[in-house]
């Protein structure tokens, strides 16, 4: 059940082969869906569903798939579970899904579901493909979760929507920093997460 | 001065490896070269062509700076006692200027060096004199009422993410302090325009201060334009004196062009660069100008007032001809200059939240900086093959 290797497809993309620090991938909604912590979490959650999913659902088909025309039936999976999660955001937990607007959408071009349907549900049985997906999904949404909870503290000065920074620091001059609203800051806090990970693990620093 | 010889001297095996102090060697080093001239220097052979170095060459910018730094402290203090009405002597306003600017460029330079000083300790590398002039950049370029803190925060941003990530002094990309200005720019807007950034209402460590006279707007002539062009009476003659709100160091073209004269008899800043920049502007300020519509009030003013207002002439001087950022080729140097010129009119006069757009200009021009070398230096490499191959 958790043997070795699958123990490894779970922990590994939590931080030594993490899809966002270590491969670099998902980085477009990273900077786009990070201004709160709110959809990021959401947004994080989404994502771990749809990977998680789609890994068992191609890899049970793996062996009928015709490798000809394997991206196709990759999408057209992603994309049925993608609207499947949209319809249940438009419903359940409307305003973030405004928030959240194109981004759910485009889960279907993130680049780390064809990465891991590519790489690792293709080839393995559904099980550790499954524990792959949440893995790599848990990855990604914990970078999101890092860089919202900086860019929404100092950007907004609230965690969730509450305020966190008093006002009487406010009172005492203290603002806002707007440009961490801005994308080009969330690319620099993802820059600074990737700069103390690498310190970190210095068998992933290059040469 | 033999006295302190005599100290370094004896507290130098401290610093040394083995030493107690050994970790802040670099700390002894740039402390012993800036007292003293290093007698470490190569005396022979090809190392020599000129007695300049870095230190001389920083030092000789910081003297360009210092008529717009004076003129900036009289500017400040004028424009504080017209404010508030009182008729004050040249000393009292000079005074006044001091006071407010001095906490300005203590912080700058405090946080930009303490920064400096703990990179070199961790990469136990040499203390570099960049900061230097950056320092004394920043307090010129932030609008006096910046409270410190967001100044020391956008100084230890710029140094941090601008410098020390791409590998200090010498290897960054973008000019240093206009980081800063950008940085302070987006992050806390409402500080940075209007017309309470530019002049400093409140007493400088109790001096001055008072009620603001009725009629007053401390807005900068560009932020006029922008918003109030039927009204808008300052001359282009008062810019080129300087005596109008904005940024401290930006307003005199007096000041400004006795610096760019230093820079440009010794040598340091690059005239292509500087006059290029003056001729996109004028080229791009003559164009506006020809299309000149309400829309776009900025758009009305005259080409020579375009080069006068706002930051234009102090970007152009010290800011585009950053040897570090800029292009290092001859052809290269023109194409930047010009473009800088360009942009820096085009986003004052067709973008309205960005009155300055010189910073953003020449921020711009850094990124395409080494482009345009590589093509001037690929187009001469294959006007040299083609020439080879013909014969």
């Amino acid at each position: 059940m958790l043997s070795k290797r699958n123990k490894e497809a779970f922990f590994n993309p939590l931080s030594k082969d993490n899809p966002v620090l270590v491969q670099i991938l998902g980085i477009c909604s990273t900077l786009a869906v990070t201004a709160k912590l709110e959809p990021a979490i959401v947004m994080g959650i989404s994502v771990i569903a749809v990977m998680a999913i789609s890994n068992v659902v191609i890899s049970l088909l793996r062996n009928t798939i015709p490798t000809s025309i394997r991206i196709i039936v990759q999408l057209v999976v992603v994309a049925a579970l993608v609207i499947i999660v949209q319809q249940v955001l438009r419903a359940y937990a409307y305003d973030v899904s405004l928030q959240l607007s194109v981004f759910i959408g485009l889960i279907i071009t993130n680049c780390i579901l064809m990465g891991r349907l590519e790489a690792f549900a293709l080839s393995n049985k559904p099980w550790p493909a499954f524990l792959d997906g949440i893995g790599n999904g848990l990855g990604y949404m914990i970078i999101l979760v890092i860089v919202a909870f900086f860019r929404e503290l100092l950007g907004s000065g609230t965690l969730l929507g509450f305020q966190v920074i008093p006002q009487w620091c406010y009172d005492h001059g203290y603002m806002n920093n707007g440009l961490m609203i801005l994308p080009p800051m969330a690319l620099i806090t993802v820059g600074c997460i990737i700069w103390v990970h690498r310190s970190r693990n210095k068998e992933l620093q290059e040469k | 001065m033999k006295s302190l010889r005599k100290f370094m001297d004896k507290i130098k095996p401290h610093f040394q490896e083995g030493g107690k102090l050994a970790k802040l060697e670099s700390v002894y080093d740039g402390m012993e070269t800036f007292l003293f001239t290093p007698n470490t220097t190569s005396r022979s052979g090809v190392h020599i062509h000129d007695s300049n170095d870095m230190k001389r060459t920083m030092i000789t910018v910081v003297v360009a700076l210092l008529p717009c730094l004076l003129f900036a402290m009289y500017n400040t203090g004028f424009q504080h006692f017209k404010a508030i009405g009182i008729d004050a002597s040249f000393w009292q306003m000079f005074l006044f200027g001091l006071l407010a600017m001095l906490p300005v460029i203590v912080v700058s330079y405090v946080v930009g060096l303490g920064i400096e000083f703990i990179g070199a300790q961790i990469h136990h590398k040499e203390i570099q004199e960049g900061f230097l002039v950056t320092g004394i950049l920043i307090p010129l370029i932030v609008p006096i009422n910046t409270p410190l803190w967001m100044t020391a925060v956008a100084t230890a941003f710029a140094v941090i993410f601008a410098k020390e990530i791409f590998g200090g002094t010498g290897m960054n990309i973008f000019n240093v302090a206009l980081i800063t200005r950008a940085f302070l720019f987006f992050a806390y807007p409402s500080e940075m325009s209007g017309d309470k950034a530019f002049v400093k209402l409140d007493s400088a460590f109790g001096y001055g201060g008072g009620n603001v006279v009725d009629g007053f707007s401390g807005a900068t002539p560009l932020g006029e334009v922008a918003t109030n062009f039927d009204n808008f009476s300052t001359s282009t003659m008062d810019a080129f004196i300087g005596l109008i709100p904005g940024s401290p160091g930006e307003t005199s073209m007096i000041a400004i062009l006795i610096g760019a004269s230093i820079l440009l008899f010794t040598g340091i800043a690059s005239w292509r660069v500087m006059l290029s920049v003056f001729a996109g502007g004028l080229a791009m300020g003559a164009l506006a100008h020809s299309l000149a519509t309400p829309t776009y009030p900025a758009s009305m003013l005259d080409p020579l007032a375009q080069l006068c207002f706002g930051g234009f002439a102090f970007a152009a001087v010290f800011m585009a001809t950053d040897p570090v950022t800029g292009a290092r080729t001859k052809i290269g140097q023109y194409i930047y200059g010009f473009l800088i010129g360009v942009f820096a009119i085009l986003i004052r006069v067709y973008n309205g939240g960005y009155p300055e757009g010189a910073m953003l200009a020449v921020l711009l021009m850094n990124a395409f900086a080494p482009l345009i070398d590589y093509c001037v230096v690929q187009a001469n490499i294959n006007r040299r093959l083609k020439r080879a191959k013909a014969k």
